[in-house]
């Protein structure tokens, strides 16, 4: 009798479970960076506490045709950001392998965008990456290349990105850098961080990105 | 029925030679084999891909036997020094610049050659690291 009890016991939780597992479909992104918390008053004037989280600020940027282009280019969207550089032989041929993936998963969705920064800032003039792009065989429109100067570059990628850049000269290619690719919503704040160079870590990108798309606001 | 015996125990004996001598050259080909995995792994997989499939226009796949076989003599030059010669694989033009890999040994270098060359679809079978230290010195 007790071991039948105890079955019946059994069999309830892992309905319930279940049941829980289906009830959560409304799955968020956790958020990433500084938050901070900011007293806000509502309609009738009441203080309410919200949190603020850490947001790409604007950037100028010139892409890969040689235009300048603002976070215009991201309204409304959800993109992937990167570092890379285009002589690079170590771990960024891994990344933009991993990451075409993505965007060939995602390429009719006029909601997802990929933005590739170059590190460097000497030899990746807009030239240069429009004949990578082509050569990888991405469209631009989807997929943007940008340059910068290395001010704006390194310090977009190390205080907004957070994303780890540098020049070394004893480094094969001459930058050593990480190889993140960082998740945006379309408020411009981050949701998530995927070490490019390991497939299981894209895979979980491409079905976040679903997730993300999928948050209600 | 002596001689029979004899016979039989001598000719045994040969083929137990010649078998024996296969294996080692499979054992010697299954070693290099795998050391080369380990080196394509370290070295070449970023830009050729886990199955030599490339990546895009900018690094060209290793699937295309013709290429591998008629300049086999140059893969040891191109694996060590690199190369900026424009290339054209099946058809498709690559003009990318491929970087040195300095610190491979002669046997690195027969290594990854014969793993390439018996993956992807080649079956080129064995090359010997002899082999690769006459190439490299023919090297332009």
């Amino acid at each position: 009798m007790i071991k039948f009890k105890n079955i019946a016991i059994a069999g309830f939780s892992v309905v319930f479970a279940l049941g829980l597992v289906a009830c959560n479909n409304n799955k968020k992104l956790p958020f990433y960076g500084q938050r901070e918390a900011k007293i806000v008053k509502d309609a009738a004037g009441v203080e309410k506490v919200d949190t603020v989280y850490q947001t790409i600020p604007d950037f100028k940027l010139l892409n890969q045709d040689s235009v300048m282009i603002t976070q215009d280019q991201f309204k409304n969207k959800v993109y992937v950001a990167d570092f890379f550089f285009t002589s690079c032989t170590t771990i960024c041929p891994t990344m933009h392998r991993n990451l075409k993936t993505v965007y060939e998963a995602y390429k009719d969705n006029p909601e997802v965008a990929f933005l590739s920064h170059t590190i460097d800032f000497k030899y990746d003039k807009p030239s240069v990456l429009k004949k990578y792009a082509e050569k990888l065989g991405v469209d631009t429109q989807k997929w943007t290349f940008v340059y910068g100067s290395k001010d704006e570059i390194y310090h977009l990628a190390e205080h907004n990105y957070l994303v780890a850049v540098q020049e070394d000269s004893t480094a094969k290619d001459g930058y050593i850098h990480q190889g993140w690719l960082v998740l945006v919503d379309k408020h411009k704040r981050m949701r998530g961080a995927y070490d490019g160079t390991k497939t299981e870590e894209v895979e979980k990108l491409k079905k976040d990105i679903a997730t993300l798309l999928a948050e209600k606001e | 029925m002596r001689k029979t015996v004899l016979f039989t125990v001598f000719w045994l004996t040969v083929a137990a030679i010649i078998y024996s001598c296969q294996d080692a050259s499979e054992i010697e080909k299954a070693k290099y084999m795998s050391n080369g995995k380990d080196l394509y792994k370290t070295y070449c997989q970023n830009c050729h891909g886990e199955n030599g499939e490339g990546l895009g226009e900018l690094a060209p796949p290793l699937t295309d036997t013709v290429f591998l076989k008629d300049n086999k003599a140059k893969l040891a030059c191109i694996i060590k020094n690199g190369t900026s010669e424009p290339i054209t694989i099946n058809g498709k033009a690559y003009q990318g610049k491929m970087p040195d890999f300095p610190n491979l040994h002669d046997i690195d270098v027969a290594q990854v050659m014969v793993y390439i060359t018996n993956s992807f679809g080649n079956n080129q079978g064995m090359y010997d690291y002899q082999k690769v230290t006459a190439d490299l010195q023919n090297c332009k």
